[in-house]
């Protein structure tokens, strides 16, 4: 046969809490069970909630001048929260772009250091020991490669029941570092998660301008990886394709992709002006799929939420958040020497010297050429 | 004329250019129906159409090389990089492909490119939003660097930069987009890459900058005792360097400091000193200082107003060079 097909492929989709917060009970059950228990659905619909507060309230910040620059979340909860539970806290790695507040607390990054960082304030990049957790990435699409490598140190030390997750937006899977970082992945086989937040934006750019192709996901499959559609906005979807891409990865060794099709309710940063670019319409039509709302619907057909929980989750998170943004707030200033602290293990002569005269010295110059006397910096 | 903005008269020029050639067209993120981040190319997707106001896919090395082919193919591509600090992914692009054509193929093909890119610190912004890698392209041979400060500047020097026969880096001091007006002639005119200006003339110290260091070293003069007479140059081109201006200058000033965002080592300052020394050694009654940025990452923005150099480390400087 001089013509044969010798490559074809598809993209499954998986929704199974819909927009009204019906389950479809087939894809839900597990030997008997939904797949995520009225407990862990409660509580990702709190850690949603509370994420959803501290986005409404750091944008308010942004606006009252008390905060830089702050691209909100609002809107793909679900994503970061349901992958976020169906990894492994303590063992697995997380390496976050910037729409993934809720998976970074979750595996032990405390709100106030995402204030902080947003605040201009390189504490906040400051992982506290024993979280597993990249910083928040402001470059677009070039820290997948950085989550291919941490997977592959696990696999070089033979550490069976590890993995790694990182996540991006669909205008990062432009980024040649992305395609780098899936070559990796596949021709060394090692056990990373690709998960594409697929809000549909990136800043004014859409989808459709940003790629040609009609899923994300089917971009994996150029490279041999597994990949799936989700519905982003839906936490047993995303718990799901986490967990069982997670299986997978620890299983055959290999990596797997995910897209969240989930929508930024927001703008793209709070330096941004959404209303130049897209319609009313269109982010009406995407508010109807708020993850928060279905899960709340899924909670009350339960019977596992009511008015009076609600109620005490909404005091809750407001104290909650008022403690994030007191701590934040609360913290001294960086000292100035701050600059040079952390620039290598040891610093240099130069460096050292820039920083005990940068308060007396212009910098350039000996301070003792002209009798001018370098005095320890007191700032 | 037109009282406008650093970001009006840079759309102003783009405007014009692509009124008059065709072959101009410009491609980026965002730049399209929304005018890019910082709106330098509002209303030209509207006025010219997409096609020619081409937003792209998220892919600054894709940016650089499209423009590169563009460019061969006989158009005049002005590609923007959003910032600064996604200079990063295009550097082989810039660096290795479009500096390089014209030497390698010994004249055959050509790069006609505009890079523009928003550049420098002191805007309260995220990380590597805040960069100033000038020095990183001055020490690439066959690339032409332009950073303007005023809006009269920028418009004439960007029109040259269309028109210019290689390719050029065009930084955008986006501290000053806004912040100050200037009349700015309304017709289309150049002012020619490679010429400094000099912006206030004295005979006691000479002070090089450019960029948004322009208007710091401005307030650190008006700082300074009343007998001081200061020569301030805006270097307006940083490759390559009008060394004629700086010479003459320093020739009759015997003192001269260099001020520049970024980091002092191996920054434009070591080299504008360097040229210096060469060509006016005997007229030197100081060393050469220079104002810089520190030899660190930029801060994040709590601490970036520590890091820049402001009208008291410049004015420090200053009478430092002049005490010497
Ligand atoms: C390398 C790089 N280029 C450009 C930018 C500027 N920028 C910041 S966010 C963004 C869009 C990102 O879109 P996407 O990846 O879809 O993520 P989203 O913001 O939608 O979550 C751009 C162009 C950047 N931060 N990094
Ligand atoms: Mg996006």
């Amino acid at each position: 046969m001089p013509k044969t097909t010798v490559y074809t492929a598809s993209i499954e989709n998986l929704q199974i809490l819909d927009e009204d917060g019906v389950l479809d009970e087939s894809l839900a059950m597990e030997d008997g069970r939904p797949i995520l228990t009225d407990e862990q659905v409660m509580y990702l619909y709190e850690q949603m909630w509370i994420g959803r507060h501290l986005d409404e309230v750091a944008f308010k910040l942004q606006r009252s001048g008390r905060m830089g620059t702050y691209p909100q979340n609002k809107g793909q909860e679900a994503n970061a929260a349901a992958a976020g539970l169906a990894m492994k806290k303590g063992s697995d790695y997380i390496v976050p772009a910037y729409r993934e507040n809720i998976a970074m607390h979750m595996h032990g990054l405390p709100y106030h250091y995402i204030l902080l960082h947003w605040m201009g304030d390189e504490r906040g990049n400051q992982i506290p020991e024993g979280a597993l957790l990249t910083p928040l990435s402001v470059p677009i699409g070039t820290h997948m490669l950085h989550a291919t490598g941490i997977a592959w140190a696990f696999k070089l030390r033979k550490e069976p029941d590890r993995c790694a997750i990182t996540f991006f937006g669909d205008g990062a899977t432009s980024e040649g570092d992305f395609h780098g970082a899936m070559n990796f992945a596949s021709t060394l086989s090692v056990p990373v998660i690709f998960y594409c937040q697929n809000n549909q934006w990136a800043i004014s750019v859409p989808r459709e301008q940003q790629m040609n192709s009609p899923t994300v996901a089917q971009k994996a499959l150029s490279y041999e990886i597994p990949a799936i559609q989700v519905d982003g906005n839906d936490v047993f979807a995303v718990y799901k394709a986490v967990r069982d891409a997670r299986r997978h990865c620890v299983r055959n060794g290999g990596p797997y992709f995910i897209e969240g099709v989930t929508y930024r309710l927001g703008d793209h940063t709070t330096a941004d002006d959404a209303r130049r670019y897209r319609s009313d319409e269109e982010v009406s039509v995407w508010a109807g799929k708020d993850p928060l709302i279905r899960t709340r619907k899924y909670l009350v057909n339960r019977e596992a939420w009511n008015d009076e929980r609600q109620f005490e989750l909404e005091n809750r998170a407001k104290k909650i958040v008022h403690e994030i943004v007191a701590a934040a707030e609360g913290i001294e200033a960086p000292r100035v020497s701050d600059i040079f602290s952390h620039m290598f293990a040891e610093l240099d002569n130069d460096l050292r010297r820039q920083r005990d005269t940068m308060r007396t010295s212009s910098i350039g110059q000996d301070p003792s050429q002209i009798g001018l006397r370098s005095q320890p910096q007191n700032a | 004329m037109a009282n406008l903005t650093l970001v009006q008269a840079i759309n102003l020029a783009l405007a014009q250019e692509m009124e008059r050639d065709d072959r101009v067209v410009l491609l980026g993120e965002d730049v399209g129906v929304n005018g890019g981040v910082f709106r330098v190319t509002e209303g030209l997707a509207q006025r010219f159409g997409e096609h020619r106001v081409q937003n792209t896919p998220l892919d600054e090395s894709g940016i650089i090389g499209v423009s590169i082919g563009l460019a061969m193919a006989g158009m005049r591509p002005v590609p923007e990089i959003q910032f600064d600090g996604f200079l990063g992914p295009a550097y082989d692009q810039i660096v290795n492909h479009a500096a390089r054509f014209r030497n390698r193929t010994r004249g055959a093909i050509t790069i006609p490119l505009t890079i523009r890119v928003p550049v420098g610190g002191g805007i309260h912004a995220p990380e590597l939003h805040s960069d100033s890698p000038e020095a990183i392209y001055a020490h690439s041979p066959g690339l032409k660097v332009v950073m303007p400060s005023t809006p009269r500047d920028a418009k004439g020097l960007l029109t040259s930069a269309i028109r210019d026969p290689d390719p050029v880096i065009f930084f955008e001091p986006k501290r000053v987009y806004r912040a100050y007006r200037e009349e700015v002639p309304e017709d289309e005119y150049t002012i020619p890459i490679g010429k400094a200006k000099v912006v206030n003339e004295g005979d006691d110290i000479t002070v090089i900058t450019w960029g948004a260091s322009v208007f710091q070293c401005l307030e650190a003069m008006d700082a300074l005792p009343e007998d001081v007479s200061l020569e301030l140059i805006d270097l307006r081109t940083i490759d390559p360097i009008d060394t004629d201006t700086i010479a003459a200058s320093v020739e009759k000033t015997g003192r001269c400091v260099v001020v520049h965002e970024a980091p002092v080592t191996c920054g434009l300052g070591a080299e504008i000193s360097s040229r210096i020394q060469e060509r006016c050694f005997l007229n030197l009654e100081a060393p050469v200082q220079r104002v810089g940025g520190f030899d660190t990452i930029m801060p994040y923005y709590k601490l970036e107003l520590d890091y820049l150099p402001d009208a008291q480390r410049i004015g420090k400087g200053i009478m430092e060079c002049l005490a010497y």
